[in-house]
């Protein structure tokens, strides 16, 4: 299949706050929404299409139109957890190459910070659905559920706890460069705002076996928005397109005798990178959705980066890193783990795929060409999505 | 004993897995179109679609498919437990469940994967049905 280059990221925004009391979550969607289409140079009125994962207080797909004040032509509320984003940008893919709209609009505001919200250690809490009901009395918390996946991998394949740390490092490396994640980590009231070591990793309390803290990711406010636009309108914009070039989805859940080390993420990425027409070795930076170390083992394996069961040989040395040959350059933004994680982190991996291809990383990877955003939804370990999407630059 | 949130109903898939526990009993079903092991419950079969599903009764015999030990759970239902084991359990007649696996000194030394195990039934201090959990045999 030959590579389409129909629809472009041509406009983007984080929001640079981790802790904003003063806001709502739709605010931080609407204000992110204008600095994106700044970025693009286009207008409030030039948006036909709304992609909303139905975040924000009162809006969702009834409400954030009327908020925002748009008629847009086509209004998707794709809500698969932090693979949200992912989803909706292979949709506005084909939303667009179709002709449905021109300039499609991703946002996202979480106040999880403030609100203190226990994603990862709330547990489940109430019952009343077929699957709540024969989870509900275990005190299955989030993270547990990914560290089963750990525990699994570790049985099967040897792999260790130094190994998974190197992703921890790795992203703290790229998290010390980049203004807005330190300031997260102050905000946060991180321990120890600098660059970590395999043994900090290691001496951090262990919140689930096998994994420890410095291998969670934050509990952060924040949010953005992602302006994709046709090639007719991205010719016209103001900094240089990152063409969209190839998508995958898929789900998986726990299976009688199945395998919990593979992810969605083997159906997806293959589907994602045949369109593309591009192999995993190409790509010159990998955003995958860290919520855990162990996330991110599992999906560089399942989207080709090394054969299973060897992500451990594989991501020893710090080849993760931006300045290291080797391998892909990793969540360069600093990853959920030390920048930015307000629950849903799937929409900063297209961001920071963005800034790459663009050239304006604070972990700039030399001469990028190819990136890969891999969002993972749900619990790895149990009922999950996956979404790749594979970008090009201009 | 404990105090371990209870199932919630009307929830018409899992009210006969929940009934059977009062006595005593680990079940699950099986397709009469197909043979599929159906778990969790539910009307039809996830193989072939039949909604001709046999409730059959487990020995309750299983292994240890992974595990993790929950040090921080903001549950206060599960604050009495102090650090415990979360795990997927295979049964031997072929189906894959969530519980937790008790029984033991120190969950996390004494607790692994690939571990046989048994189930057992728990009486909460409150709440009207039987938890099944599971022990190294």
């Amino acid at each position: 299949m030959a590579q389409q280059r129909e629809a472009a990221i041509v406009g983007i925004h984080e929001y640079p706050s981790r802790y904003d009391p003063d806001v709502s979550a739709i605010q931080i969607k609407a204000a992110s929404i204008k600095a994106a289409l700044d970025d693009a140079g286009l207008k409030w009125s030039d948006v036909d299409a709304l992609y909303d994962a139905q975040d924000g207080e009162g809006g969702g797909g009834l409400g954030l139109a009327a908020y925002l004040g748009l008629k847009p032509t086509v209004l998707d509320t794709t809500q698969v957890g932090g693979s949200s984003y992912e989803f909706q940008a292979a949709h506005a893919m084909r939303d667009i190459a179709a002709g449905k709209c021109n300039v499609a609009v991703l946002s996202y505001g979480s106040k999880a910070a403030t609100l203190r919200t226990p994603i990862g250690t709330g547990g489940a809490t109430g019952g009343g659905s077929w699957q709540a009901n024969m989870e509900a009395p275990y005190g299955q918390t989030l993270i547990a559920n990914y560290a089963m996946v750990a525990h699994r991998h570790m049985h099967e394949f040897g792999t260790t706890s130094e190994q998974l740390a190197e992703i921890s490092v790795a992203t703290r490396y790229h998290a010390m460069r980049n203004p807005q994640a330190v300031q997260a980590m102050n905000d946060l009231q991180f321990v120890g705002v600098n660059e970590i070591t395999i043994q900090d990793v290691l001496d951090s309390r262990i919140i689930a076996d096998p994994l420890h803290l410095l291998e969670c990711c934050m509990v952060s406010d924040g949010g953005g928005a992602v302006i994709i636009a046709s090639a007719d309108v991205a010719r016209g914009t103001k900094k240089k397109p990152v063409w969209l070039i190839g998508s995958g989805e898929a789900t998986s859940y726990r299976e009688n005798g199945g395998d919990i080390t593979t992810s969605a993420g083997a159906q997806s990425a293959p589907i994602a990178f045949a369109e593309a027409g591009v192999s995993p070795s190409e790509i010159d930076v990998a955003m995958i959705y860290d919520s855990f170390s162990i996330t991110v083992a599992v999906m560089l394996e399942d989207l080709g980066f090394c054969k299973k069961g060897e992500v451990g040989e594989y991501i020893s040395g710090g080849r993760m890193k931006f300045d290291q040959p080797g391998g892909p350059a990793l969540n360069t933004d600093g990853g959920g783990l030390s920048s930015n994680h307000p629950g849903m982190r799937g929409i900063f991996l297209l961001l920071e795929s963005a800034r790459q291809l663009r050239g304006e990383s604070t972990s700039q990877a030399a001469n990028a060409k190819l990136a890969v955003a891999h969002g993972n939804g749900g619990l790895l370990g149990g009922t999950h999505t996956g979404g790749t999407v594979i970008m090009a630059s201009d | 004993m404990s105090k371990r949130p209870m199932p919630k109903f009307f929830e018409p898939d899992t009210q006969a897995f929940w009934d059977a526990t009062n006595d005593e009993q680990l079940v699950y079903q099986q397709c009469k179109a197909c043979n599929e092991v159906v778990f969790t419950p539910r009307a039809h079969c996830t193989s072939c679609g039949s909604a001709d599903l046999e409730q059959k009764t487990s020995k309750g015999d299983g292994t240890v498919y992974t595990y993790s030990v929950v040090r921080q759970n903001r549950n206060p239902a599960f604050a009495d437990l102090g650090a415990y084991a979360l795990a997927y359990i295979d049964l031997d007649e072929g189906f894959r469940m969530l519980s937790n696996v008790v029984g033991v000194a120190n969950p996390q030394t004494d607790v692994k994967v690939g571990q046989r195990v048994k189930v057992k039934f728990e009486k909460q201090d409150e709440g009207e049905y039987l938890i099944p959990l599971f022990e190294p045999i």
